[in-house]
């Protein structure tokens, strides 16, 4: 798995795999896609490069312990739900906002932030995991 | 007066708990002084509660109710009545004493600054038991004392004994805490009201339901647990591992007390009964005698205390018991008293620890030159606790004696037992009086001399104050006893106090016969402790190491249980998972459907037709023939790495059936599942041994593959079943209905996850991210374990 041309190649197949995470969470309201989905094509990116750099190299790049990524998404989650509190609304109520940029409209909800809460968790705790899995046997500390 | 400062009430619960949120970091900027500005919190409270003295004399009760859970009918309702006014000015009078004799007792002390916020939490939880009116309020405070005790208990929880200690009184006191629960639910279904104030206006509703003897039950463990009753009596002398101060805060005026409490307050509607005034009087006065010769048997003066708060505990159940008014007017004055005296000794115990390093009463001789402060305490708080004039103790011993004197058999049985107890308790008092303070002076471990100021307060104040009842027997009658008592018994009882000694009165007799043996008690004290000593080691076990056997065989049961149920072997585990899925399968199969199930499966004869096979496109074909060539490969593949690899194919061509067939989001899904399963996999076996996988015997492998089978079977079955009715699409009509003018989404399943069923998503993605914290959490624990002792290399099982 360690060859040249993977290790030179995985960088751009795990950019790409991200953002096309992304684009598949957002449209996941109206195609077929979501939270769930983007988390785990992130997750697997993250495999990917895991396969190609070895673990140590690959959390340095990650940048944020997944677990945080992961806590950080339950709390996003959870707030956007808090957000119908100032209207009164019953916990969880959807707002939605429309932002008018000439031409274009985009829709803001907070069903949105509440998937990209989803994509966070999803991402996080399995990249967490497959990299503890992974990294099971070497020296560095979990 | 107005209702928002009523309402003041309600925050008196509170403020002890904000309190204790803010000790830690006052403790850091104030250091020394911090006891005496948290003593400010409790005594503020003291002279809150004050200011309701007349009111509640005039036979007020003030009451505030919040709701807290409407939908159950929780409310944080408080109730100040004569019998909570009396409680609660004691325990916050007592506390504000307690928090600055604390302050000197730990001074310097590393936790100090958590030692006050436990105190204070702890005093809120007891305001918070006495003043609630809601039963489900009172439960709650209550369980909330035996947490908050349970911390303090166990403070120095360095020391095992310490947390035995700790662990113990929370068992104990727990099991009460159950049986409130219960009780009180109980209550609130016969009497249909949570609210102690509105049950008092049931009358004989409990008393005549068909469940009395159920509540009764459930009441009086909850009582008996929490105010250490025989046999249930044991925790609180081991309770003694506490830092001193909590000793005398627990043992006086708080905790101890709270089933006390519970069952005065339980009176008007529980008490009365024959079985009520058997049950209390009984066992009350067995805890009496137990305690009174428990206390004899110790030398160390904390442990002489505490015993002597069992004997008292059980003094007070047997008067709440009787019932009667002058023994309702005796509980009421005997509390105070006790409250007063029993703080007071156990400061002075705690003061003589701290100034000369022990507290064993055979060692400590003539301190009263060294410390005579402390000795003036001590000897107040003793002739009150021996029932002398003058003093508030011997108003409570009156009025006890008083309402037993009709002559009848049971009552002067009766009166045996409080004699004999309360002259075992005034040679107790004597004995922590004389013997560590007068004669001549001994070496102790540390120089003896006096306590700082802080630490004398407490004990002189109150000292002084049982002198100071006792001399003002009106006072205590109109202010104390009577509101009260009008909160028990639904009546005002008349004050029968008085200074006067009158030498014709068969009363007094009775105090100079308890004066008489007490004196008898305390000069065979020493004789006493060897019999009752020798006694106790000829007995194999007792209370205490019943408790000890108990909580070691559930420990060894749970281990043979656990060793059972989590045996550790993989393969037993999924035989089980799987045998039970196609137990579940089949069983309502069988059950509800009786043989019509054989319908589907006799169609199996034809299912080529069933199936209509020839409308598949060559696609389709393909799929189907790639999912069944992964599912051969799995079972042939000779190696583990391939079996990974062609599952991940078969799992694949499932997804692409779901594609197919118009569920795109469950495929992508799949899809991912599939690659991220196989890589991780791959991830792991890299580093094991992936070149054959075990070999299985014959058995296993026909076991295996019968369980394997009969799902399989069971899962087409079901599926046939499902297909052959009609199916259902309300909902998913609604869905398609809705999706876009309620959630603006095209895309059901999206919408009905982040929007329909979102808080069920919300509490998916946390038992996911719980679930990735449990996975790291468990392969550390492997990481250490392999560190300290390296896994064997498993067996490998020949083939037979």
């Amino acid at each position: 798995m360690n060859t040249l041309i993977f290790r030179t190649i995985a960088p751009l197949i795990v950019s790409i795999m991200l953002v096309f995470s992304l684009y598949i969470c957002l449209r996941g309201h109206n195609e077929p896609g979501g939270g769930f989905i983007g988390g785990l094509i992130a997750a697997a990116s993250i495999q990917v490069l895991g396969l190609a750099l070895g673990v140590p190299d690959t959390r340095k790049a990650m940048r944020f312990d997944p677990l945080v990524v992961a806590g950080g998404g339950v709390l996003l989650a959870a707030m956007s739900g808090l957000l119908s509190a100032f209207t009164g609304s019953p916990f969880m109520t959807s707002i939605w906002a429309y932002l008018n940029f000439g031409e274009t409209t985009v829709p803001l909800s907070t069903p949105m932030f509440f998937d990209l809460g989803v994509y966070l968790v999803v991402f996080g705790a399995l990249t967490a995991v497959g990299l503890a899995l992974a990294s099971d046997r070497d020296e560095e500390d979990l | 007066m107005n209702a928002p400062f009523d309402a003041g009430i309600a925050l008196v619960a509170v403020v002890p708990f904000v309190a204790a949120l803010l000790a830690p970091f006052l403790h850091r900027f104030t250091g020394r002084f911090t006891g005496w500005l948290l003593a400010l919190v409790p005594a503020a409270i003291f002279v809150f509660l004050l200011s309701f003295v007349e009111r509640v004399v005039g036979g007020e009760a003030i009451k505030v109710s919040f709701a807290w859970v409407p939908a159950y009918h929780l409310n944080l309702s408080f109730y100040l009545d004569g019998l909570s006014l009396v409680f609660a000015l004691t325990i916050s009078g007592i506390g504000a004493l307690i928090v600055l004799y604390s302050g000197a007792y730990l001074e310097g002390h590393r936790h100090q600054g958590r030692f006050f916020t436990f105190m204070l939490a702890f005093m809120g939880a007891m305001l918070g038991l006495v003043l609630a009116d809601s039963l489900l309020a009172l439960f709650l405070f209550w369980e909330l004392t035996s947490v908050t005790s349970f911390l303090l208990i166990g403070f120095d929880h360095g020391r095992q004994a310490s947390r035995r200690g700790a662990i113990q009184a929370l068992v104990i006191t727990n099991i009460g805490g159950m049986a409130l629960l219960a009780g009180a639910i109980l209550v609130s279904q016969i009497a249909g009201t949570w609210d102690m104030s509105a049950l008092r206006e049931t009358g004989d509703l409990l008393r005549q339901s068909g469940f009395y003897g159920l509540v009764l039950f459930c009441f009086i463990v909850a009582a008996f647990t929490k105010s250490a009753q025989f046999p249930l009596h044991f925790w609180l002398p081991n309770a003694m591992e506490a830092p001193t101060p909590v000793s005398a805060f627990l043992h006086s005026a708080t905790m101890v007390q709270a089933g006390v409490y519970l069952l005065a307050r339980m009176t008007p509607v529980l008490g009365g009964t024959q079985v009520w005034t058997t049950v209390l009087v009984v066992f009350g006065g067995l805890t009496l005698i137990w305690g009174g010769l428990g206390a004899l048997k110790q030398t160390d003066l904390k442990q002489i205390l505490a015993q002597t708060t069992i004997a008292s505990l059980g003094l007070l159940v047997l008067l709440i018991g009787l019932g009667s008014e002058a023994s309702i007017a005796a509980m009421v004055v005997y509390f105070v008293a006790h409250a007063f005296y029993k703080a007071a000794l156990f400061m002075v115990a705690g003061a003589v620890d701290h100034e000369t390093g022990t507290r064993d009463i055979t060692v400590l001789r003539g301190l009263a030159d060294k410390m005579p402060v402390t000795f003036i305490a001590a000897a107040l708080a003793a002739l009150s606790m021996i029932g002398l004039p003058l003093t508030i103790g011997y108003f409570a011993k009156e009025e006890m004696y008083l309402g037993l004197l009709s002559g009848d058999p049971t009552q002067i049985a009766t009166l045996v037992i409080l004699v004999v107890g309360n002259a075992l308790l005034a040679g107790v008092a004597m004995l922590v009086m004389i013997r560590p303070f007068l004669g001549e002076a001994v070496p102790t471990p540390r120089e003896p001399h006096e306590a700082p100021i802080a630490m004398l307060v407490g004990p002189i104040l109150l000292g002084g104050l049982a002198i100071v009842a006792g001399i003002l027997p009106e006072w205590l009658g109109h202010d104390v006893l009577q509101p009260a008592s009008l909160a028990i018994l639904g009546r005002a009882v008349e004050s029968h106090l008085s200074l006067a000694l009158d030498f014709t009165s068969l009363l007094l007799w009775l105090s100079v016969l308890t004066w008489l043996l007490g004196i008898a008690v305390y000069r065979q004290a020493d004789g006493a402790r060897t019999v009752l000593r020798r006694i106790d080691n000829a007995m194999r076990w007792n209370a205490d190491t019943v408790f000890d056997d108990v909580m070691f065989g559930l420990i060894r049961f749970s281990g043979a249980v656990t060793r059972f149920l989590h045996h550790g072997r993989l393969e037993l585990y999924l035989v089980v998972v799987f045998g039970a899925l196609a137990l579940a399968l089949f069983g309502p199969l069988l059950v509800w459907s009786g043989f019509d199930w054989l319908v589907p499966a006799a169609d199996l004869g034809n299912w080529w037709i069933r199936f209509d096979l020839s409308s598949l496109t060559f696609y389709e074909w393909g799929v189907v023939l790639l999912a069944a060539a992964g599912l051969v490969v799995v079972v042939i593949s000779p190696t583990r790495l391939t079996a990974i690899l062609s599952l991940g194919v078969q799992g694949t061509a499932l997804a692409l059936i779901f594609l197919l067939f118009g569920a795109p989001d469950l495929a992508f899904t799949q899809f991912m599942i599939e690659v991220l399963s196989v890589a991780v996999l791959a991830f792991v076996m890299a580093r094991l041994n992936l070149d054959r996988r075990d070999a299985r015997p014959p058995e296993d492998w026909l076991r295996d593959g019968s369980i394997a089978l009969v799902c399989g079977v069971g899962v087409t079955l079901m599926l046939m079943q499902v297909l052959s009715g009609t199916l259902d699409t309300r909902l998913s009509d609604l869905f398609t209905a809705t999706s876009v003018p309620i959630a603006h989404g095209h895309n059901i399943v999206n919408v009905i996850l982040v929007d329909y069923r979102g808080f069920d998503t919300l509490g998916e993605i946390s038992v996911v991210m719980g679930a990735g914290i449990a996975i790291i959490a468990l392969m550390r624990v492997r990481k250490v374990v392999q560190v300290k002792k390296p896994r064997a290399p498993r067996k490998r099982k020949e083939p037979a």
